[in-house]
């Protein structure tokens, strides 16, 4: 589904005077695009994620998803949060069924399929408080992929997990998008991270956050970290880091 | 590499499903029987003490009588049949006035946790009227409902109803909103939000209000009866102390103190059942 995302001005209200967070953003996304947005903290990455959502609307500029406006959050835009926000009292199937009814042949169907993508065979009536985080955060993924959204939109959904979980869901995640197509938004700080995932990387600045640079990288997948192109693309989207003056922010990248 | 990296981690699977059983059985069987018998040994070394000190004549029984006098009125009480009358009118007093307070807190607590309108319609008033004892009421209830049942049943609602209505206010409104968002992306319905979200979220806080509930109701019961009534437990304790018989005063506190207890237990034995999805600490 193509994408377009302008977003003039989005402000904050601190007490009286309103801080802008976000400039002058423009994004086309085609048809099956994997755009990773990459940024320092603070630069409105998680904003214009939760704009492209339609959790956000208190903001200057339009969205659209395959020709139409979002004017609130829906089905269309699955949404993975950084941390796995599964409802702590149903089961992994009923997390990810969700509102949608277990009874209901089809939606069981859908339900095994995923909990098979996912790898969670065997897990399917373990409560989230017996899931390791990783396992949560693919209940989470199932979730938002069983309403078959038109985006799927990510908030540094690896963020908080350990560098092998990580690793193997980010296979995990592209082994969906080469399957389903799905047109996925990714918001990281993980410069590795963006680089093996997106045929794009947006590299975003602070003060007011905005796209400081839109990086194609034309790497066949599966992506090898260590291959000589891999390190010049990361070489390449670390210098533009620098250019941006904002350096101090940007601790805590691996970089 | 991909291929290479998933076959790579199945290990990783294994060991996580090997650990899911150990997780699920935390405590054996041994280790609640032992935990039993711990409570059961200051309780039985009162019961000896008391025993030998009434047995030996150092107090009179009118003022404590021994355990086995107790035993014997309670065996009397049971074979009479007067112990079960007078308990059966007392647990439907109780359960009456509970049902009565209790549903009504829980739709109260409901109605007002939903909407800051009604709270602000509601809810001082109710808290005015949670701060008046039970034994300043009594008198008005007296007045105005006679003697009779209709008095003790609103009495001990207006216990039953407090506990169960803060509680569940307090438990809708400490929802987490994070999950909220998630209900606004999955597009849940005003019904599937209320629920898949609200209702779970708000159980532990409901099933200790009913409990406390339970608790504020029998507690009720025994003013109510004491109050003056015809029957009941706390008629059969009043009446007994007339005579003197200090031994069925003790039966009625005994039965008292086991209702209350059974009734508690069987609310706990809900909120096992219910809440096992919860991950919190359970004390070592």
């Amino acid at each position: 589904m193509t994408v377009h995302i302008r977003v003039r001005e989005k402000s904050f209200k601190k007490g009286q005077t309103a801080v802008q967070v976000l400039r002058d953003i423009r994004l086309e996304l085609e048809d099956g695009d994997f755009i990773t947005i990459i940024g320092p903290s603070g630069c409105g990455k998680s904003t214009l994620l939760k704009i492209i959502a339609g959790l956000d609307t208190d903001y200057e500029g339009t969205v659209e998803i395959g020709g139409l406006p979002v004017v609130g959050p829906g089905t269309d835009q699955g949404f993975v949060f950084q941390e796995h926000r599964l409802f702590p009292w149903l089961t992994v199937e009923e997390n990810i069924a969700a509102n949608l009814s277990l009874k209901d042949p089809e939606i069981r169907k859908r339900v095994d399929e995923l909990i098979h993508i996912v790898r969670l065979k065997g897990f399917e009536k373990a409560y989230p408080k017996e899931l390791s985080g990783g396992m949560s955060q693919r209940v989470a993924i199932a979730r938002a992929l069983l309403r078959e959204p038109k985006i799927l939109l990510l908030d540094e959904p690896f963020g908080a997990l350990d560098a092998f979980t990580r690793k193997h869901l980010q296979d995990v995640l592209l082994e969906i998008w080469r399957k389903k197509r799905i047109t996925m938004v990714l918001v990281t700080h993980d410069l590795d991270e963006s680089i093996y995932l997106g045929n794009q990387v947006v590299i975003m600045k602070t003060k007011p956050g905005s796209i400081s640079r839109i990086i194609p990288i034309e790497l066949p997948f599966p992506r090898q970290r260590a291959h000589p192109l891999f390190q010049e693309m990361r070489q390449k989207v670390l210098k533009e880091f620098e250019t941006a003056d904002e350096l101090p922010l940007i601790e805590g990248l691996g970089i | 590499m991909a291929k290479t990296t998933i076959t790579a981690e199945q290990p990783k699977f294994r060991k996580e499903s090997v650990r899911r059983p150990t997780v699920l059985k935390d405590d054996g069987f041994k280790e609640s029987l032992k935990r039993r018998v711990a409570g059961l040994i200051l309780p039985f070394l009162l019961f000896a003490i008391w025993q030998i000190i009434g047995s030996l004549g150092f107090v009179s029984k009118t003022v404590l009588p021994t355990p086995s006098d107790i035993v014997m009125a309670f065996k009397n009480l049971v074979v009479s049949g007067e112990l079960f009358t007078h308990l059966k009118i007392s647990v439907l007093r109780a359960a009456a006035g509970f049902i009565l307070g209790a549903g009504l807190g829980l739709a109260a607590g409901i109605a007002v946790g939903f909407s800051t309108k009604t709270e602000g319609v509601l809810d001082p008033s109710l808290q005015m009227l949670r701060t008046i004892p039970h034994l300043a009421v009594a008198p008005l209830f007296i007045l105005w409902f006679g003697f009779g049942e209709a008095s003790k049943i609103l009495l001990i609602a207006k216990s039953a109803f407090f506990p169960i209505y803060v509680n569940t206010f307090l438990g809708i409104r400490e929802v987490d909103a994070r999950l909220f968002d998630v209900a606004r992306i999955l597009d849940f319905s005003k019904w599937k939000q209320i629920k898949l979200l609200i209702l779970p979220s708000a159980l532990p806080n409901i099933l200790l209000g009913i409990r406390l509930s339970l608790g504020a109701a029998w507690l009720a019961l025994v003013v109510a009866e004491l109050m003056g009534s015809t029957e009941g437990v706390g008629y059969m304790m009043m009446d007994a102390r007339q005579f003197s018989n200090t031994d069925i005063v003790f039966v009625g506190i005994i039965i008292f103190a086991a209702v209350g207890k059974l009734t508690d237990s069987f609310v706990r034995l809900l909120e096992t059942r219910l809440l096992k999805w919860q991950d919190t600490y359970n004390g070592r």
